[in-house]
């Protein structure tokens, strides 16, 4: 690891005034990685553990309050969580390691960096890594890449799955920076590739991600977590599928639904989710919604199975939360 | 005129000892425990976060060594295998993996005693398909699964014993 200066600001306003090639800290289980990798360089590390960010609250709205450093495992395990937001509690579990999760934050998690195998390698060239240098993915070893989404210059995944359920859940991210504080709702925190594929998301220089908001429509029931990968555990997902029903009387007045390992960024679509707004469940309607979810899908060399095999986990991570029986992230049978 | 790298100061219990000392923050706990303690019963695979080698307890949480600065934890108390005996009797946890042969080469078994001590705090022992799926940040090479799991679950029914024991 390249040497730089350690700093644990006092306030807010002292940790928003920051040097450039300043890196903040949180649980540092991406970034320490990155900069054992020499991807990440910086000359400053800021830790914001000192910032007490790291609560779990209910708002008056009946919604919940994330608080940006409440570890990944303190917040699936939070009472709060599990009893009302299980998808969320799901999703994190189906994530990382134990160990991980100890220490990973939930700010942490929206801004950890793609997992793309030529991103980690600085003897490839990388977009995302090194502007203009090129992308190695494309049309190199790219079973693991994104599908949705993708530019010409970057087909790497966005790797979280807490995201994805986030996203599901319509979340909204509060900032803090030296302009004041602001909110971003999560389906919009990411950014797409396109021509520079270097910036992941609105982040603006010094501004830190404070809390991450659940709004009162939890999915208590009728949701589901379905993730495929290539181990049943402690690997990124090929494709992963958030759903949330909202149900009445065996018809579904709202459906919200993510994608995680096909897209550039969690994946949304609202079209897809309008067509099961007063529908009863139905293999017809299922269908109907992946397609639309995946209008646009574009193979490249080595991972045109994602196409065949994303349909086919939404429609059955759908019939999950449709019949309220969620996915075990233990008992990993899929049902 | 190369410049000197800067440090911080770093304040830490390590099984029960206090270290205080001033490093470059670029020193991982592991590289401390390893090199600057002699402490090598916490092992290097990866390096990387993926294989549970380094895995350690902080303030009783089991977390990758290898993946944390020694100057990010002020005041934490660390656990090692070093610290896990108590007046020379093995950790129930260390006499279940010997006893159940929990390992072929060992050099995984320092991580996966502590992935299994704090896996008994968590509590997520409730069937031997959870312990696997919770065990699952710490890989051994020799494939010692089965064992790694019958020690688990023997200091598991062992415990709920003692406290039905204690109960009664």
């Amino acid at each position: 690891m390249r040497s730089f200066s350690y700093s644990r600001p006092a306030s807010f306003d002292e940790a928003c005034r920051v040097p450039e090639r300043t890196r903040f800290l949180a649980g540092g289980t991406n970034l320490i990685d990155l900069m054992k990798s020499d991807v990440e360089r910086p000359a400053h590390v800021v830790d914001l553990k000192s910032l007490s960010m790291d609560q779990i609250e209910e708002l008056p709205d009946g919604g919940l309050r994330l608080g940006a450093l409440a570890t990944n495992a303190g917040t699936a395990e939070h009472p709060l969580v599990t009893g009302r937001f299980p998808l969320l509690a799901s999703a994190i579990l189906a994530g990382a390691s134990p160990q991980i999760r100890n220490v990973a934050t939930n700010g942490g998690n929206l801004n950890q960096r793609t997992r793309c195998h030529y991103f980690y390698d600085p003897d490839m060239v990388c977009n995302k890594r090194s502007p203009g240098s090129g992308c190695s993915a494309r049309g190199g070893r790219n079973r693991i890449m994104a599908v949705l989404g993708t530019s010409e210059s970057c087909i790497a995944t966005f790797p979280s799955d807490m995201c994805v359920a986030l996203a599901a859940l319509n979340a909204v991210v509060r900032l803090r920076g030296p302009d004041g504080e602001r909110a971003v709702a999560l389906r919009d925190y990411h950014r797409l590739p396109g021509e520079t594929p270097w910036i992941d998301n609105v982040l603006q220089p010094g501004e830190i991600v404070t809390s991450i908001d659940l709004p009162s429509v939890s999915f208590g029931e009728h949701y589901t977590y379905l993730k495929i990968r290539d181990r049943l555990s402690f690997a990124f997902a090929i494709v992963s599928v958030a759903v949330g029903l909202d149900m009445e009387s065996g018809v579904i007045r709202r459906g919200c639904l993510a994608l995680g390992g096909v897209g550039t960024k969690p994946w949304c679509v609202p079209e897809a989710e309008a067509l099961m707004r007063d529908r009863p469940p139905s293999h017809s309607l299922f269908r109907d919604v992946a397609e639309c979810i995946l209008e646009g899908a574009v193979a490249d060399r080595d991972n045109a199975a994602k196409l065949k095999l994303a349909p086919r986990v939404i429609e059955r991570a759908l019939w999950q939360a449709a019949e309220g029986t969620p996915q075990s992230q233990t008992c990993k049978t899929i049902r | 005129m190369t410049q000197a790298a800067p440090t911080a100061p770093c304040r830490l219990q390590i099984n029960g000892e206090d270290y205080d000392a001033d490093l470059p923050p670029s020193v991982t706990l592991l590289d401390l425990l390893r090199e600057r303690l002699g402490l090598t019963g916490t092992k290097k695979g990866c390096d990387h976060g993926q294989c549970g080698a380094c895995t350690v307890l902080v303030d009783g949480r089991r977390v990758k060594s290898c993946l944390m600065l020694a100057v990010s934890l002020p005041d934490a108390q660390v656990t090692t295998i070093e610290g896990l005996s108590r007046k020379g009797r093995l950790h129930p946890m260390q006499q279940a993996f010997i006893d159940f042969d929990a390992f072929q080469c060992g050099y995984c078994t320092p991580g996966q005693i502590l992935s299994a001590v704090a896996l008994l705090e968590e509590g997520h022992i409730r069937s031997r398909e959870e312990i696997r799926e919770f065990m699952s940040g710490n890989l051994c090479r020799c494939g010692a699964y089965n064992g790694i799991i019958d020690a688990v679950e023997h200091v598991v029914a062992q415990r709920q014993r003692d406290e039905a024991g204690e109960a009664a």
